[in-house]
């Protein structure tokens, strides 16, 4: 079965309607998106990339595309609970697909620097994102394609050359819709030489009964000597399906850093596709989940170092418990010539309960000899001793896993540099662990609603 | 060898001796070739030709028709171009006198050939102690001590002598740990297989001596498709050798063997490998394609497999020595040193299936890579829901000796029980130029260094092999790394 067929038949059906909601530069690449996916198929778990998670089954299911832009109403506050204490951001909201802007960012912008729907700067600056859409996320990929052939807005992230902006960006995604709904999102960040940035992106669902299926393709260009943060925290529901692809450029000395973490979905899969093509770079790519029930995370990570003097760092941690599955699967490529790379990548596991299942696959391909490279993988569970030790002094047995737990985090967490996030990504990820499954991310209500609930 | 190109990396080891392949001599010797090509009535002819039973003729032929469903596998990170399976001669045997009942009847060139192998086939030989079952060109021409063995109940022959004298022991184990349906290669070698090993050590004996297999193609146009059977009953222990050589030929060759080993309860195996067939000349041509099934199944409770493979020749090697762990608190090991040159490519690794409650594993990896060569390990292990307590230990580890080759490491990692330890360590890197300097500054010149540092890399493997081969081993890794450092 191919289930890209509802989709190219929905578009064919609507095709002015798709467009006339879009803009220019983002109907341009429809044709040949179209082309592409006439011939191709989803992948499935036939494909080696795609063993444990089919998109194919991911995409099958009825969903509706809101190719109108009917505006569905959300009620923002009751979904999005997770602002975070002691950090001042910018923040613009994205419902379903469509960008809405909000009082804390109009105006706050300055010298050039865009944080804005990708519709209506498609509009305005037709010039700008021409340029830079589809530039690097590759169209002969067949959910690229699928992306490019429906999305109709999302966000663009544009910072000029030397400017560095003094506040975090953040970007909500909430899903709402009465009836089951697919969003195709777009995410455009473009860094000029010299810029910074840094940008926090949390996933939310307003409600945990209908089924969601979010559809996203990233694209990241950083310019030379560019510095660019991104935490990306998946809090939506178990009727949730994810596949975010973010496709990075780096060109000569940027820095990228890179957080992916999944606290609460359905299934989820995220590829990181990054292209180090410049000199000097630096790229750490981190990532935790946490999972339970039966929840499915998958994350794919390719780093292609295509040049010399370039250092890259990975760490992905999962702890998984009930019946969850996680996956990891993660490749260094260094092409030949790209002398001096250092490049590692670490992955640790921790399975709570007998069901739970961790495929892991750490992979490296070198083609150069003047490179160091290592990666390591570790299945477990928690210390035996560690938590005798705990037990002895009077720690009972929940309370000491989920210290334990909470430790092997840690260093995921540490790795985020935006002040005050770290402190609220260990509080989101001690509620996790506290919370048990059904907790929602609308429970985390701490930081708005007082210190009062979900506390065991 | 093109001066021009190497001239700049290899301006020291540039002079050493050219990497010569100094098992590449052909035998003169009369051969049965049936004309080339695979159908229904070669299969059928080459059971006829080794007179087996009716049992067998349906198993080759269930095997050769599923094989007409498979196609070659395009997984590996082999560039692997396209064989035509129907320009191979699938049997070649060596015209035989009627049956040499002792060593003078033995066709004096095929001593001879041996003797270039250093195989101990001769009397004054036989007092090294080894007992040797030598194929070549798919036909087990000679086993040794078969009547000491005997005496303890040891079955060591060839499989077509095993299928005639103890058809009962071959029906039952034949095909039982890799199915004629595993895969491509494995069909088309149960389909056509001529010869190979088979050994079957009885209940509580610890085989005295080492066994020993030499594989050497030497007929051209013809593939090798042996297969062997090691069977080791409760309590018994054996240490069984493999070796391969072919000769320089331009066109490739096809080697494509399964291995079945089943450990029962208590029992050892020690499986170790030389392997050494051509590799392909300098420029890549010619040598050989070598497509290896190996799967050991650790039925019984503590039961133990250990591979050791040291993997210096083949054009193409696509191997994955495995085992499954199955009876509880069975143990199963992997070492291997894989080393690639010129351009060679290696896609080679294990599985470890733990289906078994408190199993081990080890598996140690060194991989060495040099000139244009591709050099992968692929492994997988995998931790069945029920296999409580189990735990797993991996380390690979890549050398890499030019900026034209090639290392990659591909491990798979399924655990599907939280009880498991599971853990996976993974290096890459050149020779470090400080130990190379430290060696220079102590009087030791590069390319000496460059085969001392190589050599401690791999001691870690090279110990677990036999003392015989570890010194062949040894040497063998030097010759191929000749003329590659730079």
């Amino acid at each position: 079965m191919n289930s890209l067929k509802q989709y190219i038949e929905l578009y064919l059906e609507n095709r002015a309607t798709v467009d006339e909601n879009s803009a220019a530069p983002l109907n341009k690449l429809r044709a040949e998106a179209l082309e592409v996916l006439e011939r191709a198929q989803l992948p499935d778990s036939s494909c080696e990339d795609f063993e444990h998670t089919s998109i194919n089954d991911m995409f099958a299911p009825d969903y509706g595309v809101n190719i109108s832009r009917v505006n569905i109403p959300v009620d923002v506050a009751s979904s999005f609970k997770c602002g975070v204490p002691n950090m001042s951001t910018l923040l613009g909201i994205t419902v379903n697909d469509s960008f809405r802007s909000t009082s804390t960012l109009q105006g706050k912008l300055t010298d050039g620097a865009l944080f804005m729907s990708l519709r209506a700067a498609a509009r305005e600056k037709a010039e700008l994102v021409e340029r830079y859409y589809g530039s690097v996320a590759p169209l002969s990929n067949a959910s690229v394609a699928l992306n490019t052939l429906l999305a109709q807005d999302g966000a663009l992230i544009y910072v000029p050359r030397g400017v560095q902006l003094s506040k975090p960006l953040q970007l909500v995604n909430i899903f709402s819709s009465p009836a089951p709904l697919a969003a195709f999102r777009r995410l455009l960040i473009v860094l000029e030489d010299d810029a910074a940035a840094q940008l926090l992106v949390c996933d939310h669902t307003q409600d945990s009964a209908t089924d969601y299926l979010s559809s996203q393709v990233v694209e990241v260009v950083a310019g030379r000597n560019s510095s660019l943060e991104i935490i990306d925290i998946e809090e939506s529901s178990s009727r949730t399906s994810r596949y975010s692809q973010m496709f990075v450029r780096q060109h000569d000395g940027s820095n990228v850093r890179i957080n992916g973490t999944t606290l609460y979905g359905g299934i989820t899969r995220n590829d990181y596709h990054i292209d180090v093509s410049g000199a000097h770079c630096s790229t750490t790519l981190n990532g935790m989940a946490i999972c339970s029930a039966s929840q499915h995370t998958d994350n794919h990570t390719r780093i292609n170092h295509l040049s010399q003097h370039c250092h890259s760092t990975q760490m992905f941690k999962y702890v998984l418990d009930d019946d969850s599955k996680g996956v990891f699967s993660g490749s260094i490529l260094v092409a030949p010539g790209a002398s001096f790379t250092e490049a590692y990548q670490s992955n640790r596991n921790i399975l709570a309960s007998t069901d739970a299942r961790m495929h892991t696959k750490p992979q490296l391909e070198i083609y150069n000899d003047d490179v160091k490279c290592s990666h390591g993988a570790t299945t477990g569970q928690l210390d035996a001793e560690a938590l005798f030790y705990m037990r002895t002094r009077g720690i009972t047995e929940h309370e000491a896993r989920t210290m334990l737990m909470q430790a092997f985090m840690t260093d995921v967490i540490d790795s985020v540099h935006i002040d005050g996030l770290s402190d609220r990504l260990r509080h989101l990820v001690e509620l996790r662990f506290k919370g048990g499954p059904d907790a929602l991310c609308g429970d985390c209500a701490a930081s708005c609603r007082g210190e009062s609930v979900v506390k065991q | 060898m093109d001066k021009n190109k190497d001239i700049e990396t290899n301006d020291i080891l540039g002079d050493v001796t050219n990497n010569e392949y100094k098992y590449g001599f052909t035998t003169d010797i009369e051969t049965d070739i049936i004309p080339r090509g695979l159908n229904e009535d070669v299969v059928r002819f080459i059971s006829a030709k080794k007179g087996e039973p009716e049992w067998l003729l349906e198993f080759r032929l269930k095997a050769f028709r599923h094989w007409l469903t498979l196609t070659p596998p395009k997984w590996a990170h082999l560039d692997i171009p396209e064989i035509d399976f129907q320009a191979i001669s699938y049997y070649a045997a060596p015209r035989k006198k009627e049956g040499p009942k002792s060593m003078d009847e033995v066709d004096p060139q095929l001593i001879d050939t041996f003797n270039k192998l250093g195989i101990p086939l001769e009397e004054q030989k036989v007092l090294s102690g080894m007992a040797v079952d030598a194929v070549m060109d798919s036909v087990s021409v000679k086993t040794t001590h078969r009547e000491k063995l005997a005496e303890l109940g040891v079955i060591f022959c060839s499989i077509s002598e095993a299928v005639k004298d103890y058809p009962d022991l071959v029906k039952r184990y034949l095909g039982s740990v890799v199915s004629y349906r595993d895969n491509f290669y494995a069909a088309l070698n149960s389909a056509v297989f001529s010869d190979g090993s088979f050994v079957y050590i009885p209940k509580g004996v610890r085989c005295p001596m080492e066994l020993s297999t030499y594989f050497r193609i030497n007929a051209s146009g013809t593939g090798q498709f042996e297969r062997t059977l090691i069977v080791a009953d409760d309590d018994a222990y054996v240490s069984y050798l493999e070796g391969c050589t072919a000769p320089m030929r331009d066109e490739n060759q096809l080697h494509a063997a399964i291995v079945e080993i089943v450990v029962e309860e208590r029992a050892e195996v020690k499986y170790s490998t030389v392997q050494n067939w051509y590799a392909g000349d300098k420029e890549g041509r010619g040598g050989v394609y070598n497509f290896v099934t190996k799967r050991g199944l650790c039925r019984g409770d503590y039961s133990k497999l250990s591979w050791t493979q040291v993997e210096t020749g083949s054009a193409i090697t696509w191997k994955y020595p495995s085992c499954i762990l199955a009876g509880e608190g069975a143990v199963g090991e992997f070492y291997s040193v894989a080393v690639t040159n010129n351009y060679q490519q290696a896609d080679t690794g294990t599985k470890m299936i733990h289906t078994g409650r408190n199993t081990r594993s080890t598996i140690v990896s060194k991989g060495i890579s040099a000139g244009h060569s591709q050099n992968s390990y692929r492994g997988l292990v995998k931790v069945a829901p029920k296999a409580d307590g189990c735990r797993n230990y991996t380390q690979c580890d890549s050398l890499l000796l030019s900026s034209t080759c090639g290392a990659h490491t591909f491990p798979y990692i399924d655990v599907l029980n939280d009880t498991a330890i599971v853990e996976h360590e993974a290096t890459t890197s050149k020779i470090s130029e400080d130990q190379i300097f430290y060696c220079n500054q102590r009087g030791i010149p590069t390319e000496e260094a460059v085969g001392l540092i190589v050599n401690g890399y791999a001691k870690e493997v090279m110990n677990k092999l036999p003392m015989e081969f570890a010194v062949e081993a040894q040497k063998l890794l030097q010759i191929t790394l000749e003329g590659s450092v730079g």
